[in-house]
């Protein structure tokens, strides 16, 4: 029994944060924020040599061949740098759509182009997630037609995966004619989300199995677990901050963190926080390793971590006073990333009730 | 990650299913603390220590089995003990907070003395920590010890003293050097509760029941070889002792058995016709502590982790008692809130036995504010989290305010 991250798996967190920090300072993360695209190149570029997008690919395709768990590990450093980078929809989950619903064929032509930094796919799960707005997509023979609202890394994609009403997935190319792509900035500049419309674009079904819907959910559960991943790490930054400011700021002749209204704030951060991130990991473990339990872990920890990264986002703030409040510190990007992650695949709401669902406690 | 048991761990748990399978009709009921064990609890808990399911890695020398450390073994016991339902052997302020206490810094000879009828539930324990005019600052403890002809005299008052009405002995903290700095002139005595000049009276609480007790002094003669550690050195030794009570305190099994409980009764119990979980602001606050019931398990895991490599957790351990206490009492307050006016009469049976479902919930409810004050209170444990875990500075001492009295 050993219940923690491999060496591995850690140094790879670690490599990545380090990476991260360096190319993506405050002013740097500003520039590349600000176009709200999600996509940087040159960071984009770097990372394609670390290995990053092809975390999930089977070594036959050029990549690592790792798990969940693994995703999750490098998810928590991304969002604790608030990284300008298409990760959990365009890495994680079209990757294990390939691998669960695709084709040999259709493996073969789509994950060494991912592992390589070349394919990025912004997905449209729309309908699956409890979302408002547009989800209508139908396919007629090879023709896909529709809208689906809230597309994820869909800033600079070059495909795009939605499912179908019956839990079919489909695959497009973003420059295809009838392929139309409405990506807008979000209130978290380092990821957008997409309109897409179709009107009688050339698609294809992955695979043809009819294990589509279960295999389609399990994607989804995965791409929760990461988001939820994402959050831990972001409010862990809010922490860490808190704390070093609470230690540097004087007020009333002492540091603002020898009193007891701000210490018990941190600390507060500090309880609800911790269990997150073994909370993730058991989560991350089981979509590699537990099946029985996958889906209910899925959902509660997106649901928990979302609302404690909403908890933490907040008192961080506080702890800052006005200065958290301003642009200056920006400190909001992480607030806004937890944010973002909080909605993204449907919200603790939502969640909590694919959770009842599982469990029999309600009907779906 | 694995969360596999290894091949050792697999055969520590089948011979656990079949020792229950072949003794588990001579275990006590489970449950049922707060009193004296009777012959047959006592019979059971030797048999458990002779098997090595309790008590496992006490030395042989003082009546243990003699196991080395393995943390994960440890908890497969555990976890055999509650899925099967079956009474897991005693656990109490001797067994759980002293014995581990003398094994760290007992002289030898105490350790042969105390820790073999201890943890066979021959001698019962209690704490004398706490004073009216020493709780959260545990330190500020006045209970005075003087030390002559080689005895200590022992003269003030203690409370909070759970069981106290029922021990055979005390292990007690007290001020023995008056002139010294407040966390120097502490000392940790052991003492028989049959000594003259005891004297124990009940602390009725919110429960309606009397847990605790309030415990008197006077001219107590303690013999000087009954001290734990040096003089001085009381504080250094109670802190061990409550590092072990805090862990107790925060232990994930219960917030997950007490979940289980909870989700069983709300898919259990109807309210016109309607299952309760088929209500849905019922249902949703059951569908958020789980969650945080998954986080706390997760965290525990991590924990065992920790603690089978032999590192120190820090802050990850700290967090645990603030954290699961706080937890208890909103799984505890669902339960009173499902059960609604049905659940408001209360008469509790006895001092021991609970009654109905709901008098139980609503006894857990009020005793769950106890663990959130007790062994550290919440306040107390942010601090601790901010201070030791976070590296925050300390309040500033108030100026003029002498160290050691109020």
């Amino acid at each position: 029994m050993e219940f923690d991250l491999s060496e591995d798996q850690r140094l790879f967190g670690e490599s990545l944060s380090g990476f991260l920090q360096d190319r993506q300072p405050l002013e740097a993360l500003r520039r590349m924020a600000e176009p709200g695209s999600g996509f940087d190149a040159g960071l984009w570029d770097g990372l394609t040599e670390l290995g990053l997008h092809g975390l999930l690919v089977p070594e036959q395709f050029g990549g690592a061949g790792l798990g969940v768990l693994d995703a999750a590990a490098a998810a928590e450093a991304l969002g604790g740098t608030a990284a300008v980078v298409p990760f959990a929809a365009s890495t994680v989950m079209a990757t294990l759509a390939l691998l669960r619903l695709g084709s040999p064929a259709q493996q073969a032509a789509y994950l060494p182009g991912i592992a390589a930094g070349e394919i990025r796919i912004g997905v449209g799960f729309a309908g699956r997630t409890g979302q408002t707005g547009p989800a209508e997509a139908r396919l007629d023979g090879t023709r896909l037609s529709g809208r689906i609202s809230g597309a994820l890394d869909a800033g600079a994609p070059t495909h795009l995966l939605v499912c179908l009403p019956d839990g079919r997935a489909v695959l497009t190319g973003a420059a295809e004619a009838g392929v139309s792509v409405s990506s807008h900035r979000t209130i978290d500049r380092t990821r957008p989300v997409a309109d897409l419309v179709f009107d009688g674009a050339a698609a294809e079904i992955l695979g043809s199995s009819n294990r589509g819907p279960a295999a389609l959910a399990s994607v989804l559960d995965a791409g929760r677990v990461v988001l939820a991943a994402d959050t831990v790490g972001a409010a862990q930054t809010m922490l860490d901050r808190a704390v070093a400011y609470a230690k540097e700021r004087a007020q009333f002749g002492r540091v603002i963190g020898s009193f007891q209204g701000v210490k018990h704030a941190c600390a507060d951060m500090a309880t609800m926080l911790e269990p997150c991130r073994a909370m993730v990991w058991y989560a991350a473990h089981a979509q590699d390793s537990i099946p029985a339990e996958a889906r209910l872990w899925a959902c509660q920890v997106k649901a928990h971590v979302g609302d404690v990264g909403r908890e933490v986002a907040r008192i961080s703030t506080e702890v800052h006073g006005g200065m958290g409040f301003t642009d200056l510190l920006g400190l909001h990007y992480w607030f806004k990333r937890i944010a973002f992650n909080r909605q993204a695949l449907g919200g603790p709401e939502r969640c909590r009730h694919d959770a009842a669902v599982e469990q029999g406690w309600i009907v779906a | 990650m694995d969360l596999r048991l290894s091949e050792k761990h697999s055969a520590l748990q089948a011979d656990l299913q079949a020792f229950i399978t072949r003794y588990a009709a001579e275990a006590p009921k489970a449950g049922g603390g707060r009193k004296r064990p009777d012959a047959r609890t006592l019979d059971w808990q030797k048999r458990l220590v002779e098997h090595g399911y309790a008590a496992r890695t006490v030395p042989r020398a003082y009546g243990g089995f003699g196991a080395e450390l393995d943390v994960v073994e440890l908890a497969v016991i555990a976890d055999a003990f509650v899925q099967a339902g079956v009474h897991p052997g005693l656990s109490n302020q001797g067994i759980s907070m002293l014995v581990p206490t003398l094994l760290e810094v007992g002289t030898e000879a105490q350790r042969q003395e105390w820790i073999g009828p201890t943890i066979r539930g021959d001698v019962i324990w209690c704490q004398g920590y706490s004073e009216p005019g020493a709780g959260s600052d545990l330190a500020a403890a006045q209970t005075r010890a003087e030390l002559k002809d080689g005895h200590f005299i022992v003269n003030g008052q203690k409370i909070w003293t759970s069981s106290a009405h029922y021990a055979d002995m005390m292990f007690l903290l007290c001020r023995s050097e008056p002139d010294r700095p407040k966390h120097q002139g502490l000392s940790y005595l052991i003492l028989s509760m049959k000594t003259p000049g005891i004297e124990v009276l009940p602390l009725r609480t919110m429960t309606g029941r009397a847990e605790f007790n309030e415990t008197f002094f006077t001219d107590v003669k303690v013999p000087a070889e009954n001290i734990v550690m040096g003089r001085g050195q009381g504080w250094h030794v109670a802190n061990i002792t409550l590092k072990h009570e805090r862990l107790m305190l925060g232990d994930s099994n219960r917030l997950t058995q007490r979940l289980h409980k909870l989700t069983e009764m709300l898919q259990r119990l109807e309210v016109g016709g309607e299952k309760l979980i088929a209500i849905p602001s019922l249902r949703d606050r059951l569908l958020q502590l789980q969650g945080e019931v998954f986080a706390w398990r997760a965290h525990g895991l991590r924990l065992l982790t920790d603690q089978s490599r032999g590192v120190d957790s820090g802050l990850r351990r700290l967090i645990t008692k603030y954290g699961a206490t706080m937890l208890c009492f909103r799984l505890s307050s669902l339960a009173v809130d499902a059960l609604g006016t049905a659940g408001l009469p209360y008469e509790v049976e006895s001092e021991t036995v609970e009654g109905d479902e709901a008098t139980t919930w609503h006894v857990d409810h009020f005793y769950d504010i106890g663990l959130i004050i007790g062994g550290g209170s919440s306040n107390i444990q942010k601090n601790i989290i901010g201070e030791r875990g976070l590296d925050l500075p300390r309040e500033p001492k108030m100026i003029g305010v002498a160290a050691g009295r109020n």
